[in-house]
């Protein structure tokens, strides 16, 4: 084994310059050269140190829900400019770039369809568009998958990644995490799952919102996850703050996060979590180890 | 008191302030008759402070919202409120000195006071951290408001505090997930609550007392989701446009009134509410009063819905265009 992989790492130093980046990417955590056809058929899982590697909004959707079973919902919604906000560009043409670049209008895909044979309403966020920043939007477009999930008696799984606020929108972008909960709050009394994962980074307004008040949190290895950014909280304790801060181990040693699950596994233990809270049989096909 | 004023705005109204003052002290000890222009120096006074304070800009009202000698939430227990009984502690982990809480009367009539307590000086603030929650403010206040739904009284929350705070222990305890739980359970109580925001409303760790059935602002108060210098420094890459996205943010009552967040907003007296704290208390009362009648006056089960929808409505996007 030793032989091979010198032997890789010797290409790799000779050619790392012309290597091109549609094909090649580096692992930012071992340093392995991987061929990114390879790592994206591994759900952007580095194969040889299990690093998670930023995924696709839609990478999330397929490896989560059953073949061609998913409906996207809202796709057409976009978002005003309620402040007519102008920093050194104004709002709308910040959107504008920002749904040419993530191709699509904005930070979170909403949907339903069968995982693993049930039925459930999903929506997962998009890093890409603005860091995931929360405004009407997506607020709206997770209460509206609240709200059928509510009224078709379905579970609700929401897939987070995002900075926090979309301070363009101001205060209507903090009143959406009031909107979100609640929508969370009558699925709640309702008594209907809903489960939270947590991707890399997920802080700020989201984190303080839906993607703490899963009836299961889960979190993807090493994600970073909290409430004020690292940056923050060195500057008001003014001190660096320990290894692993913020990351999901530390939040499942504090209770946080109900377990810490392999983006490969995620589908088949979502399966089984949903399986024991809706009363269902064990699934034929998927593993709950 | 006016000379330790943090305002840049007001600084001519505290010289002529300092003026008078001297005028007055002269006259007294030469024994002489100064009233006329000591009449004329405060006429110039009154339309000097009109003029400041008839039209501040947002970060004018920012300093305002953050001024050391405003009420505070202990300042409105002791004049808006009556028979305030403190209650300590969130039962898992410790108390938080910067959210006060306990039943107190409104009118006579009891209810529940949960709010953000800052400090005016340096020791005080030490002892409140600034008002700035851990994530314990918030689990005691979620107790407290949790109580008062078991009893069926009216819960109000005063919002002060530039926001919860970003510190280790906050994060190892989980303030992500006090300010969440918050969020949904303010939504799911069925007694009328009502929030009033009588400083700065920062964030997250304002609105964790914040979902009500009717959000007040003192009109010199700020709600905001971001500081101004915070939003400078990240949008405009430098602190010192915070003039500018304190503009931009449209973080004050009236602008909040209009976009539809805010339902009422109580005037303060002209030179803001650390002029007259006893004014802005009995406006306080009186509006609070108002509100509690008109919640208490609807179905239990009509009152939530109405939250809900609510909140349902807040924010603006456009759905696709008819095929
Ligand atoms: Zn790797």
């Amino acid at each position: 084994m030793a032989w091979f992989r010198k032997e890789k790492q010797k290409l790799t130093a000779a050619d790392k310059r012309e290597l091109p980046s549609d094909v090649f990417e580096k692992c930012p955590e071992c340093g392995e050269i991987l061929y990114r056809n390879r790592l994206e058929q591994n759900l952007w899982v580095c194969p040889a140190c299990a690093h998670h590697h930023r995924i696709g909004a839609e990478a999330y959707v397929s490896l989560l829900m059953d073949e061609d079973g998913f409906t996207e919902t809202d796709a057409e919604l976009r978002s005003g400019d309620p402040l007519k906000f102008r920093d050194l560009k104004p709002y709308p043409e910040r959107l504008k770039s920002a749904e040419r670049k993530a191709g699509r209008g904005d930070a979170v895909i909403t949907g339903y369809g069968p995982l693993d044979g049930i039925d459930v309403n999903l929506a997962v966020m998009d890093f890409s568009f603005i860091g995931g920043s929360m405004g009407s939007v997506v607020g709206e477009k997770i209460s509206r998958a609240a709200r059928r999930a509510l009224l078709q008696e379905e579970g609700l799984i929401v897939v987070s990644a995002s900075g926090g606020a979309r301070m363009m929108e101001g205060i209507l972008s903090l009143m959406q995490m009031a909107k979100t909960s609640v929508a969370l709050a009558q699925l709640q009394e309702a008594r209907l799952p809903y489960i939270s994962i947590l991707t890399n980074p997920t802080t700020g307004g989201v984190t303080a919102s839906y993607a703490m008040l899963g009836d299961v949190n889960l979190a993807e290895p090493g994600a970073l996850i909290g409430f004020a950014g690292p940056r923050v909280i060195e500057q008001t304790i003014k001190q660096e703050l320990p290894e692993g801060f913020q990351r999901s181990e530390f939040l499942l040693e504090h209770g946080m996060v109900d377990a810490i699950v392999d983006r490969r596994a995620m589908k088949s233990r979502v399966a089984g979590y949903l399986r024991h809270m809706l009363g269902l049989p064990r699934s034929e096909v998927a593993e709950t180890a | 008191m006016m000379a330790s004023s943090p305002l840049d705005f007001d600084k001519n109204i505290r010289e002529l302030e300092a003026q008078i003052e001297r005028l007055q002290g002269l006259a007294r000890d030469g024994g002489l008759d100064a009233d006329s222009e000591v009449g004329t120096l405060e006429s110039k006074l009154k339309d000097l402070k009109k003029n400041a304070y008839g039209s501040l800009t947002p970060i004018e009202r920012v300093q305002l919202a953050r001024h050391p000698n405003r009420p505070f939430t202990r300042d409105y227990l002791e004049r808006t409120f009556t028979d305030f009984m403190e209650m300590h502690g969130d039962r898992l982990y410790r108390n938080d000195e910067s959210i006060l809480g306990g039943w107190a009367r409104l009118e006579g009539r009891t209810v529940m006071v949960i709010g953000h307590q800052r400090g005016r000086d340096m020791k005080e603030n030490l002892h409140r951290n600034f008002g700035m929650p851990h994530p314990e403010g918030y689990r005691k206040a979620l107790r407290l408001m949790h109580q008062a739904d078991k009893f069926g009284h009216p819960i109000i929350t005063l919002i002060d505090t530039p926001g919860a705070y970003p510190g280790l222990g906050a994060e190892e305890r989980g303030q992500a997930e006090a300010i969440a739980r918050n969020l949904r359970e303010m939504a799911a109580l069925r007694v009328p609550t009502i929030s009033v925001v009588i400083g700065e409303g920062g964030s997250g760790g304002a609105l964790a007392l914040g979902v009500t059935d009717r959000i007040i602002m003192l009109e010199n108060a700020v709600y905001s989701v971001i500081t101004p210098e915070g939003c400078a420094a990240i949008l405009w890459k430098t602190a010192d446009a915070k003039d500018k996205a304190a503009e931009a943010l449209k973080l004050t009552a009236p602008d909040l009134k209009a976009l539809g967040v805010v339902d009422d907003v109580v005037p303060e007296p002209t030179g803001g509410a650390h002029g007259d704290w006893d004014g802005v208390a009995d406006a306080l009362r009186e509006t609070l009063a108002r509100h509690v009648r008109e919640l208490e006056a609807m179905d239990r089960d009509d009152r939530r819905r109405a939250r809900w929808r609510k909140y349902e409505a807040l924010g603006e996007w456009r759905e696709p265009a008819p095929a």
